[in-house]
Parts: C-alpha cells; structure tokens; sequence
C-alpha cells in the first residue's frame, strides 16, 4: 500500500513538475504546479508530518498558487511566450541546461548509491510512537529551540509586506506623472 | 504485487533531487518570468521534502520546523518576487527575461 501511495504521489509530483517547465500558457503550468504541490503533500502524510502537510495545502497550493493565477490574470500576460529569443546567448542555453540536469541527477543517484547519510538521531525531539499527532512536539521545538528564527522571521515578513506595496506603488506614481506631463 | 517493495527515505531523497533538477533546468530553459518563479517554487519544494524525509528517517522533529521557515520565505519571495513582475510589466508591457537582459531602465 504504501509503496502505491509512493509511485502515485512520485508519477503526479513529476507529471506537474514536467508541466510547470513545458506547458506553454502560464495558467496551465500554474495548474500543473498545483498538481505537484498536492502530490508533495500526500508524501508528507506518508513521512508523518501531518502539520507540514496541512500547511503544504493552506499556504503552498492555496495562497500561492492563487497569488500565480492572480497576477497572470491581472497583467494578461497568459499568452504564449514567443518561440525564439531575442538574446542570441540564449540559443545554446537550452540544450546546455538539459544535459548539465541529466549529469546532476545521474551524479547524485550515483553518490547516493550505496552510501547513507549520517547524523544524530532525535537531537530535539522525536516524532512520537504513534507518528501523527506531533504537533505538540513541533510546537515545543519551534518556540523554544529556533525561536530566534521564529522571530527573525517575522521581521522578514513585514520587510517583504512594505517592500511589494513599495514596489507596486513607485511605478504607479511614476505613471501618474508620466500622465501629467503628456497632459 | 506491492509488499515486496519496501519505500525508504532513499526513494524520496531520489524524487526530490529529480525534482529540484527539473525545478532548475526549468529556471534556465523558460524565459516568462512568471513560469521561472514556479520554477523557484518548484526547487524549494524538492529542498523541503529532503527535510522531512530526514527527519523521518533520523526521526527528530527539527526536520519539519526548518520546513515551516523555507514556507515563510518562499510566501516572501512570492510577495515581492510577483511585485517586481507587476513593476516590470507596467515599464515594459511584457515580462519575458529577454526584456530585462540589460538590467537597464
């Protein structure tokens, strides 16, 4: 069963992976990144991380693939992006970029063959026995161990909140005088 | 058919190194800005789920928390990553990357 829920979960999160890079309208790719959000979520289920799961869901394929549509949407920008580039370096950027991904990964999975990993097990709590209730746990870690992250976080939030408003409302006043002048 | 295939953390470590690697042939093949942010997401996604495959694997819950923080600055690269696009667009009327090869105004 679980090696199911494995195969399925893996063919939807590189069918959509596949998409995002192929499909040519970006609504499409932004459906496909949705598919493969939704795949990663199931195999977090599968590893029991409940919460991250959840959050997966709320944030990830709700919030930003929403804020995706939205702005593909606003700008009308979901046409198709044209064929040949206007960069002549560009040319051979595609073909490099295929093989040096091939290389990549052909060159982990054959580090990664017959080694594992090393590390020190259950350092700042386990996952619990039963596996799926580890929200308390998580909750404990979070505001106690990484709670200077906790709160750098938040600054990084506000910082990015004031820097899109910044961005979004510098070209409209920019435009506003444009406007006036031509008038 | 199944029970004789047994998933360990290996098989989720291999999908998402996969994973990251189409995230990134993705971000130097495409050129709508839009779909290379995607692609961003798509690369963060593969780092995140290493994570709580190793922390399933070591079985420590840190796995997990870090995952909560590459979320909060993947929603903020999103934020000002999708304004700058906005900006860009109301300049340029397009957002392809060959438009701001230049870098220039």
């Amino acid at each position: 069963m679980e090696a199911v829920i494995f195969l399925v979960c893996a063919a939807a999160v590189l069918t959509g992976a596949f998409g995002v890079i192929l499909a040519r309208n970006p609504v499409h790719s932004a459906l496909f990144l949705l598919m493969t959000l939704v795949g990663i979520a199931v195999l977090y289920l599968q590893l029991a991380a409940a919460l991250v799961a959840a959050i997966q869901i709320v944030v990830y394929a709700s919030a930003i693939v929403v804020l995706f549509l939205f702005v593909i949407t606003l700008l009308g920008v979901d046409r198709l992006e044209p064929a040949e580039s206007t960069v002549s370096t560009r040319r051979l950027q595609t073909p490099v970029a295929v093989v040096l991904g091939v290389l990549f990964v052909a060159g982990i999975i054959a580090l990664a063959g017959d080694t594992w990993a090393t590390g020190a097990r259950s350092v700042r709590g386990r996952l619990g026995p039963a596996r799926d209730g580890n929200v308390e746990t998580l909750a404990r870690v979070l505001f106690t161990d990484f709670v200077w992250a906790f709160e750098i976080t938040a600054v990084l939030l506000v910082i990015a909140v004031i820097g899109g408003v910044v961005l979004a409302r510098r070209s409209g006043r920019r435009e506003t005088t444009a406007g006036e002048a031509g008038a | 058919m199944s029970a004789a295939v047994r998933i360990t953390s290996s098989y989720y470590l291999v999908l998402a190194a996969v994973l990251f690697t189409v995230g990134a042939v993705g971000l130097l093949v495409r050129r709508n800005t839009i779909v290379m942010f995607m692609c961003i997401e798509l690369m963060l996604n593969a780092a995140n789920l290493t994570f709580v495959a190793f922390a399933d694997a070591l079985d420590d819950i840190s796995g997990q928390v870090i995952v909560f923080f590459t979320l909060v600055v993947a929603a903020a690269e999103v934020a000002v990553g999708l304004a700058l696009i906005v900006a860009i667009f109301r300049r340029r009327q397009d957002v392809t990357a060959d438009d701001v090869s230049m870098l220039g105004g």
